[in-house]
């Protein structure tokens, strides 16, 4: 016993003493050069150039047949009904996405992981699923088929289909960005306010709502990026019906496929700016719930 | 009157956090409940303000005679003030003292003028006016803590609970803001509930000391009183073992 605590004691003590590595964050020039360049060249073919053939493309016929595209009505309306989309799903999951925040963060109850766990789901399973699921539910053949079809309500192959599969898409995002947040924030904030003589709703709009508004905002933005992209889920259920139930990624597509290149990828252009401009305001707003999550911590790690 | 605790019991899942708890804070008193990490103090002072609830159908709370008990946080006017601050990080000195009359419903809502009157006596009182534009972050804990009890001043409140309000601050700082605050209360006589488990805090501060372990109260009277005659042998050997 007394020889084995010993050699253990040895062990560490030359653990503590012997030569350390130059740093433990260190590699030798070749092995960062490498891999530096290994990154980039990754990015470059995969990412970087497929974007830029994108626009290269879009303006291979010319500026003015670029500004045509987007005179056609059936392009005009592939916008509209994108935006249109994101504009009612976006909506809705920041408020189920916050509501969903607030009550995994703020109770303990049975079944809490259950509801963690699936607010996931949508990220696990396959988009073309989730389109599948209105299909069963709300189509002909659906379980609430029949019943719609009396009272006239038409929800696949039309608007409402592919707001709620893209709805269902988006679900995560919100909710995903909040947790982890409000988590590490704690409510004692929130007390103060309450002893304070503010009602619920004075604080959750003065106190939650300013406190995670960076996350909520980066949220937010994965929400409406991933809400104007959808195609999977949303080609299910639209029915391709043109000028009628494409969105801009189905209208991509139609237009590919019809040999119409100039013009799919003048559409699919712009498609990449959204997400460009997206991309600079989740980076912004992702620094700035970095800076939040990062005061929580200091402010517990202080306070412990 | 003052604050009067009847009969509170409270049993987190299976764990009684609080037996059959009667208190009672004489108007104008300063009153610290000590006692040992888990003897239930804090969950005291919680069910006082109104941020925890008694088991239902099992005790009283009253403040000046008002039965209080299944009011909600925001109607009790109970000042409240964090172990850590819990001042509102997004808001800046000013609007965090502000902030409890900016809530009042509108027929109650002082004017602008009136607000800015209000907060700036409160800052002049915990000797931090210069300090009404920073935010929190920009503050060291003692300042926090004092912005903290003007904070829960600004609403007028019926009773002022404290819950180890100087437990995150170096030694230096919990003196010299020990000896402020006794001062303060001789000044106001606002009736005070103090939750702490360092006696000598206790005893230097308050009028009467309530010693609560395992969710009971083991003994309650003046410092001297329970120095000279601990009623029990807990009492003897939690005072014993500080000493």
């Amino acid at each position: 016993m007394g020889a084995f605590t010993n050699s253990r004691a040895l062990a560490s003590a030359r653990h503590i003493t012997g030569p350390l590595p130059t740093s433990a964050r260190t590699e030798p020039a070749w092995i960062r050069t490498t891999l530096i360049v290994i990154t980039f060249a990754f990015l470059g073919v995969f990412i970087l150039w497929p974007l830029l053939t994108v626009f290269h493309e879009g303006f291979s016929k010319g500026f003015g047949f670029y500004i045509e595209t987007f005179k056609d009505p059936i392009t005009i309306k592939s916008i509209e009904l994108t935006l249109l989309t994101a504009a009612i799903a976006v909506p809705l999951n920041t408020v189920f996405g916050l509501a969903a925040a607030w009550a995994l963060t703020r109770f303990k109850f049975k079944g809490r992981q259950l509801l963690i766990a699936l607010i996931d789901l949508p990220l696990w399973v396959s988009p073309v699923i989730g389109g599948l699921i209105y299909i069963l539910l709300f189509g002909r053949q659906g379980t609430l088929g029949p019943w719609l079809i009396d009272h006239d309500i038409q929800i696949v192959f039309a608007l409402p289909g592919i707001v709620l599969a893209t709805t269902f898409v988006t679900f995560p995002f919100v909710a995903r960005s909040l947790i982890p947040l409000m988590e590490a924030q704690g409510h004692a904030e929130e007390e103060a306010a309450l002893t304070l003589g503010a009602n619920g709703w004075q604080v959750f709009f003065r106190i939650t709502l300013p406190k995670v508004k960076w996350g909520l905002l980066y949220g937010i933005i994965l929400c409406n990026a991933r809400a104007m992209g959808e195609f999977g889920a949303v080609s299910v259920v639209s029915g391709h019906i043109r000028g009628k139930t494409n969105t801009m990624p189905l209208h991509i597509e139609i237009l590919y496929n019809e040999y119409q290149f100039a013009a799919a990828f003048a559409v699919a252009s712009l498609l990449s700016l959204l997400a460009l401009i997206t991309l600079f305001l989740k980076t912004y707003s992702e620094s700035r719930t970095a800076q939040q999550l990062r005061e929580a911590q200091e402010l517990t790690t202080l306070s412990h | 009157m003052g604050v009067q605790i009847r009969n509170i019991t409270k049993t987190f899942n299976k764990f009684v956090a609080l037996k059959n708890v009667t208190l009672d804070v004489q108007p104008g008193e300063l009153l610290a409940l000590l006692g040992p990490s888990g003897s239930g103090k804090t969950t005291l002072l919680r069910i006082v303000a109104g941020l925890e609830f008694a088991d239902p159908g099992h005790g009283q709370i009253l403040f000046h005679g008002e039965d209080v008990t299944y009011h909600s946080a925001y109607k009790r006017r109970a000042g409240f003030v964090f172990q850590h601050y819990a001042l509102f990080q997004h808001m800046n000195i000013f609007e965090n003292v502000a902030f409890g009359l900016r809530v009042r419903p509108r027929k109650l809502r002082p004017t602008e003028d009136e607000i800015r009157d209000r907060v700036f006596t409160l800052l002049k009182r915990v000797q931090l006016e210069q300090l009404a534009k920073r935010f929190p972050s920009q503050l060291s804990g003692g300042q926090r803590q004092r912005i903290a009890l003007a904070r829960a001043l600004a609403i007028e409140p019926r009773v002022l609970l404290l819950d180890e309000p100087f437990g995150a601050l170096d030694a230096k700082v919990r003196k010299e803001l020990r000896r402020w605050l006794r001062q303060f209360h001789e000044e106001t006589h606002l009736t005070t509930l103090f939750v702490t488990h360092d006696q000598e805090e206790a005893f230097e501060l308050a009028d009467r000391v309530a010693i609560l372990s395992e969710g009971n109260i083991q003994q309650i009277g003046c410092p001297k009183e329970i120095v000279q005659h601990p009623t029990n042998t807990f009492v003897h050997d939690f005072l014993g073992l500080d000493i």
